[in-house]
């Protein structure tokens, strides 16, 4: 019944905002649908931590302890940004960069880009895992190029096409793990598919083949997630696409082209008894954490820089996910929730703070804590917790991954610092001048939405101080789940 | 060496002639052509599909030979014929890299398919598993396809190519994927159509021209 929602309403929703996703109580509607999703994901959510495991629809989905938490994280990002892009973009229409036709298929789209990553994480069948994939990208090329601008249009081809020849060679390594699992469960058609049915059987699949499938599944799904040098799509589609686009890109998509090359990962590990698959994730990662590093330096575009950061935080997850072992997987799970609260929130900030200015350049960008004391702080603290100063969550969940760093793989420590130290003062000495410095800039014609920033806000500061009990039971469960060599 | 038996002559055949179209599209400059050529390579698909459905009477191959005939025989040609008429868009300019050079690189490329698919055609149990590196080699070539072309256009043929080689492979070393997946698979093509269709007006409303040259605005250190 809950699953049903869960996939049902946004599906529901998108239907229904695409008839009447022009109308004034659209942004309330959409409101809502995402708030039936997030009811029915945290129903699951309680269910699945008192009964373990539960399969849906002939095993064709499933909740387990390592998707639970994400399905319960994009449904409540999916709901902040919901509520953050009512007045967002109340305030893009008056400023003429939107007319009611674009609103329409924004909603619209918005919806099912939530049911194409909720069927992502809850599909049991590596087959429909691509096909949800390849929908999510689909669903959201028309949302970057919203405002039909030069920019958001190569931006929008770039990103098609891009994460279509990346997703291709994603199910390709799909087409060798079928045909890997074939010989040891049979022509039983789907369940040779299934990952609960792989997972079972997976000390007996062929390592040749399941390696040269891992290459085609981390290079496929690794694109999505933004792993140098496949990011190239990534800056552009978050700067030109419209804000709540760029959060829940960078928030929840990123995350769920991570959870799909994880998925794979343990099937892979099962099969292969080498470190391969963890060595090609940690060198990803590194490469991905550095080169983003140094790319901070460069950006002008306030919506750039935090993409580039995104790229960096992506990296360091997909580092510690290699290096594996119990505290470097619950770190890596913890970083995945921080990241995507706090990137949204800062997204959120950053989205109001250029509306302020008209512009996304950060050098037209000056003085939000005089003129705009809320979004000037909400981008300041954002800053501060994603740059992992303490006492936020990602100061936790990176103090772990680089104490782990320390014990499993020390070469890897001072590239990881290196690194941190050069994103951090080049984010920071950008950050300051947007947020102090001589005041200018008009009200915004609308109250900016400022609950999202500071409710994920705190809940990063929260995280950083207390874990609760059942969410570190989830994390250590998943964390056995995935496990690692 | 035994002697094969007739259909699986004519699957080999077929397979080769995949291989040649893949050649051809990449020498191919006039876009009508080039959809042309996808539409053959669709229908030299649909018949392997039948014929591996008639010799291992599986029904959702024979739903699966429908699907592509409908798909990527009708549905697909239809639609981009449409667009390069109302869009006029009719030529590709000069590839980045000549067409004798493309073909060189286009050899080596085959050479490569085939050395990566041997570990896994030495693995399969198909009757098919020697077509397994053309499988490979359309993939392949279709990549370069699409990274040798400068109009939006040409480059969407290549990814459909490519598709076709994602298709070919499935077949050829598992007799095709679930009929859930192959369904789902054909609706995301399908839809990714529709989507194309809708942004390449936006570009065109844009700059004038589906040429892909205007795309560089979004680079570093502007």
């Amino acid at each position: 019944m809950e699953f049903a929602l869960l996939l049902g309403t946004p599906l529901a929703g998108a239907l229904i905002l695409g008839m009447v996703g022009a109308s004034r109580q659209a942004p309330a509607l959409n409101i809502a649908f995402s708030l039936v999703t997030l009811a029915a994901a945290v129903s699951l959510a309680v269910r699945v931590v008192g009964t373990g495991s539960l399969g849906f629809l002939h095993e064709q989905f499933f909740i387990d302890s390592f998707n639970v938490f994400l399905v319960a994280l994009t449904a409540f990002v999916g709901l902040t940004t919901a509520i953050f892009s009512r007045p967002y973009m109340r305030v893009e229409i008056e400023h003429g960069r939107l007319n009611a036709g674009r609103l329409r298929l924004y909603h619209s789209m918005y919806q099912l880009f939530m049911t194409t990553m909720l069927t992502a994480l809850t599909t049991n069948n590596l087959g429909l895992l691509w096909v949800a994939m390849e929908a999510a990208t689909l669903s959201t090329v028309l949302l970057v190029t919203l405002y039909r601008t030069a920019g958001s249009l190569e931006a929008g081809w770039k990103y098609f096409i891009l994460c279509g020849v990346g997703i291709a060679q994603a199910l390709f390594g799909t087409i060798l793990v079928y045909f890997a699992a074939e010989k040891v469960l049979g022509a039983a058609g789907v369940s040779a598919l299934l990952w609960t049915h792989l997972d079972a059987v997976k000390g007996q699949l062929e390592p040749a083949v399941m390696s040269l499938a891992f290459v085609f599944l981390l290079v496929g799904y690794g694109t999505k997630v933004g792993l140098a040098p496949l990011h190239n799509w990534l800056p552009d589609a978050h700067a030109e696409g419209p804000t709540p686009i760029s959060a829940v890109l960078s928030g929840l998509l990123l995350n769920v082209a991570l959870y799909a090359v994880v998925r794979c990962k343990v099937l892979v590990d099962g099969s292969l008894h080498s470190r391969l698959p963890a060595q090609m994730l940690m060198g990803f990662g590194l490469t991905s954490v550095l080169l983003a590093a140094f790319f901070l330096w460069r950006q002008r575009d306030i919506k750039r820089l935090f993409a580039y950061s995104s790229i960096e935080h992506m990296g360091i997850i997909t580092f510690a996910f290699g290096m594996g072992g119990p505290v470097a997987i619950f770190a890596a799970l913890l970083h995945m929730t921080v990241h995507s609260l706090t990137k949204s929130a800062i997204f959120f900030a950053a989205g109001h703070a250029a509306q302020k200015c008209r512009s996304q350049l950060i050098e037209r960008i000056h003085g939000l804590a005089t003129t705009n004391p809320a979004i000037g702080w909400g981008l300041m603290t954002g800053a501060l917790a994603i740059l992992g100063m303490p006492p936020f969550g990602v100061f936790a969940s990176e103090f772990l991954i680089l104490t782990s760093a320390m014990k499993q793989q020390p070469w890897a420590t001072p590239i990881l610092l290196l690194a941190l130290a050069v994103a951090f003062a080049a984010v920071l000495s950008k950050v300051q001048p947007m947020v102090f410095g001589e005041a200018s800039g008009k009200r915004l014609p609308h109250s900016p939405a400022l609950l999202p920033v500071f409710t994920h806000l705190a809940l990063v500061l929260l995280l950083g101080v207390f874990i609760p009990p059942y969410l570190a039971q989830w994390y250590q469960s998943a964390a056995r789940l995935i496990g690692g060599p | 060496m035994n002697a094969l038996s007739l259909d699986l002559q004519i699957l080999n055949a077929l397979a080769a002639l995949l291989l040649l179209v893949s050649f051809a599209m990449l020498a191919q400059r006039r876009i009508v052509a080039l959809v042309n050529l996808l539409a053959f390579q669709g229908a030299l698909l649909a018949a392997a599909t039948l014929l591996l459905a008639a010799r291992t009477h599986e029904t959702h191959l024979y739903v699966s030979a429908a699907l592509t005939l409908a798909l990527k025989v009708i549905v697909l040609p239809r639609l981009l014929h449409r667009l390069i008429r109302r869009l006029g868009v009719y030529w590709d300019t000069e590839p980045l890299l000549n067409i004798p050079g493309t073909m060189l690189v286009g050899l080596v490329v085959v050479v490569f398919a085939f050395g990566v698919a041997q570990p896994v055609a030495a693995l399969a149990s198909t009757a098919t598993r020697s077509a397994i590196g053309i499988a490979v080699a359309v993939i392949l070539l279709a990549f370069l396809t699409m990274i040798t072309r400068r109009k939006a256009m040409s480059q969407v043929v290549g990814f459909l190519s490519m598709e076709n080689g994602l298709f070919f492979g499935a077949m050829s070393a598992t007799y095709g994927m679930p009929m859930i997946v192959e369904l789902g698979i054909a609706l995301d093509v399908l839809v990714a159509m529709l989507v194309l269709g809708v942004f390449f007006f936006q570009i065109r409303e844009q700059f004038d021209s589906l040429d892909l040259q205007h795309f560089e605005s979004l680079k570093e250190e502007r």
